[in-house]
């Protein structure tokens, strides 16, 4: 039995070349138009790949024509961007991408439930077999363990997670946590539903225009507060969200000063994501304030993708002895395979009574 | 051969440091587990060395300044054990074993191990008034501990500088009730240290009740400062660490002018 996976990546390939091979095929008629016993279809928007066993070789391009929208395109124009991996590499490949280290952003968990979800896909349409399934479901273990005993996936590298990433390391839990959202620009949105998502429930939405505070009030379960009742706010808020479109600063130390007193033990936490900020830069200075604004916000993402492939070689280690285990364990079940074809009586299919 | 005891404790705590130092230099910070684990089995060759030196003693092994600084380094593991994992604090064995360390390894080092050669007569009140006394002093310190972590954490969140280390440290919120919850217990055990040392029956030396008295107002102040809201919670953190350091130094003080004289 030939193990091997091909596929384009972001890696190899722009995304104009991996549009023409995305979405089209199904694992089902991979099987089909090429023979192989055992077939999955990985798509994202950053890699599609094709897991297969087969008893005989099946070429690159058997596996591209299947893939392309096009049919009378020359496999020779589409052919190069391919890569190819066979049996053991191949192994080696499927745990880095469930892993998250051939990700795009080192460490993200969204292509472990992409991962999955063909899996999934491919499992009840029936093109998986034993092979396929031993394969994935050690990829899944593996994937998990390197999330747990390493810190790839730790720290966040976008806006609105860095946002909640920082809020949980202030205040711990953020369900009593209150939140001003000051301008109602799509970053911030998406800051204040991230947080909600991690359990806020008091938020208020305050902008120039009232009609724009209820409309994002609305859609993200807030309130609507009047813009000249925002600087009031800061006296019962633990989160401020900025991105208005000031030319100047709207909070300065020392209109801040007096709503802070009476809160010397309770943190405000200000991210402000208005170019040119909206917050003075030496609020910073306060005591128990917290102000991070795009550029640090930046910086902080900066470091924790660092952070992530400092974590790489750890990472790297997990998956070589993975690998290893999993082509000896496949290695010992073909050759009880070939007993049992020479002496029927030894029993059935071991990779298939272990697994199925 | 009891010290042999409190050498192979010391080295479970020196494991859990060098491991801390080994994680944080590869930037695979995870010292949950192991810390846990060093600390704990180093725990329970402290409280066997201070079972068998009490034995051999017949009453509390806090006869002498070696004693005392075991008595102290058992206590402050003791409330890591019962605060560590109630308040999921599992960093703070990374900060406690090198405390830990420094007092076992300096008692260790140190010529203080001095026998009395008369056997001291068990006093309950006078071992429960310095037992609970060195209790206090480990809640102390850990208080101290946690203040330190919230200032690490505390600074990293100012100059947006993160640290591998950042990622386990707890919220600063978390630290600071665990700051104050530990003040709150230090001080109440420290009362009844102070209140309990009255009823021993011997007269008291001047410098150690006026000493007492300071380390007692000085917490009193801290807490004061921080319930009536005078304090930001970073002078809250860094007072912990001025008040555990005078609170260490006037131990020492104490227990050094206790050694000049006779016993009770």
């Amino acid at each position: 039995m030939n193990l091997f996976c091909l596929g384009l990546s972001h890696h190899t390939a722009d995304v104009a070349t991996r549009e023409q091979f995305a979405g089209s095929a199904t694992a089902e008629s991979i099987l089909r138009q090429t023979g192989c016993a055992e077939a999955l279809l990985l798509t994202t928007c950053n890699r599609v790949e094709v897991y297969a066993v087969s008893q005989k070789r099946v070429s690159t391009d058997e596996i591209a024509r299947c893939l392309t929208r096009k049919i009378d395109i020359d496999p020779h124009d589409y052919a190069p961007p391919f890569y190819r991996y066979e049996a053991e590499k191949c192994v080696q490949h499927l745990f880095r991408v469930a892993s998250g280290l051939d990700s795009m952003v080192v460490g993200e968990s969204e292509i472990f439930g992409q991962a999955k979800k063909a899996y999934e896909s491919a499992r009840t349409s029936g093109a998986v077999g034993p092979y396929l399934h031993r394969l994935f479901q050690r990829a899944f273990r593996v994937a998990k363990q390197v999330r747990t005993h390493t810190d790839i996936a730790r720290g966040a590298v976008s806006v609105g997670s860095v946002a909640v990433d920082l809020a949980q390391r202030i205040f711990g839990e953020l369900s009593d946590c209150k939140v001003l959202v000051l301008g109602a620009g799509e970053t911030s949105e998406r800051t204040a539903r991230a947080l909600i998502s991690r359990g806020v429930s008091d938020l208020r939405v305050s902008n120039r225009s009232m009609d724009r505070a209820s409309e994002l009030a609305q859609a993200v379960g807030g309130r609507a507060v009047p813009f000249d009742e925002w600087t009031a706010q800061c006296r019962e808020i633990d989160i401020l969200i900025t991105s208005t479109a000031s030319e100047t600063p709207l909070l300065t130390a020392d209109k801040l000063a007096p709503m802070l007193r009476g809160r010397l033990d309770r943190p405000l936490f200000i991210i402000d994501i208005a170019v040119p900020r909206d917050v003075d830069p030496s609020v910073n200075e306060m005591e128990g304030v917290y102000l991070y604004d795009i550029d640090s916000i930046r910086s902080v993402a900066e470091q924790s993708l660092a952070l992530r492939r400092k974590q790489v070689a750890a990472a790297e280690g997990i998956i070589a002895e993975h690998v290893a285990d999993f082509v000896d364990s496949i290695s010992r079940g073909l050759n009880r395979l070939s007993q049992t074809a020479e002496h029927p009586s030894l029993g059935e299919n071991p990779l298939r009574a272990s697994e199925l | 051969m009891d010290r042999y005891l409190l050498i192979v404790s010391t080295v479970c705590f020196l494991a859990a440091v060098v491991h801390t130092i080994v994680e944080l230099r590869t930037g695979v910070f995870r010292p949950m587990r192991f810390n846990f684990f060093a600390v704990g089995l180093g725990f329970i060759f402290q409280t066997a060395f201070l079972s068998v030196r009490g034995h051999a003693l017949g009453r509390c092994p806090l006869t002498n300044l070696f004693e005392v600084f075991v008595f102290l380094a058992w206590s402050v593991a003791l409330m890591y054990m019962l605060v560590g994992p109630l308040y999921r604090l599992s960093l703070m064995g990374a900060f406690t074993a090198p405390l830990v360390v420094l007092l076992q390894g300096f008692a260790l080092v140190a010529p203080i191990d001095i026998r009395h050669p008369v056997k001291v007569p068990a006093n309950p009140w006078l071992e429960f008034h310095a037992s609970i006394s060195t209790v206090a002093y480990g809640a102390f310190a850990l208080a101290c501990i946690a203040g330190i972590m919230y200032l690490i954490q505390e600074r990293q969140l100012k100059t947006h500088q993160l640290h591998s280390v950042f990622y386990h440290l707890p919220p600063l919120t978390d630290l600071y009730a665990t700051v104050t919850r530990l003040l709150w217990w230090g001080f109440a055990l420290y009362t009844l240290g102070i209140v309990s040392g009255f009823f021993t029956g011997h007269p008291l030396p001047r410098v150690q009740v006026v000493a007492a008295i300071g380390v007692w107002l000085l917490y009193a102040v801290i807490l004061q400062g921080r319930h009536l809201r005078w304090l930001a919670p970073k002078w809250v953190a860094a007072l912990c660490i001025i008040g555990f350091s005078v609170a260490l130094a006037l131990l020492w003080g104490i227990e050094f002018t206790a050694e000049m004289r006779p016993l009770p």
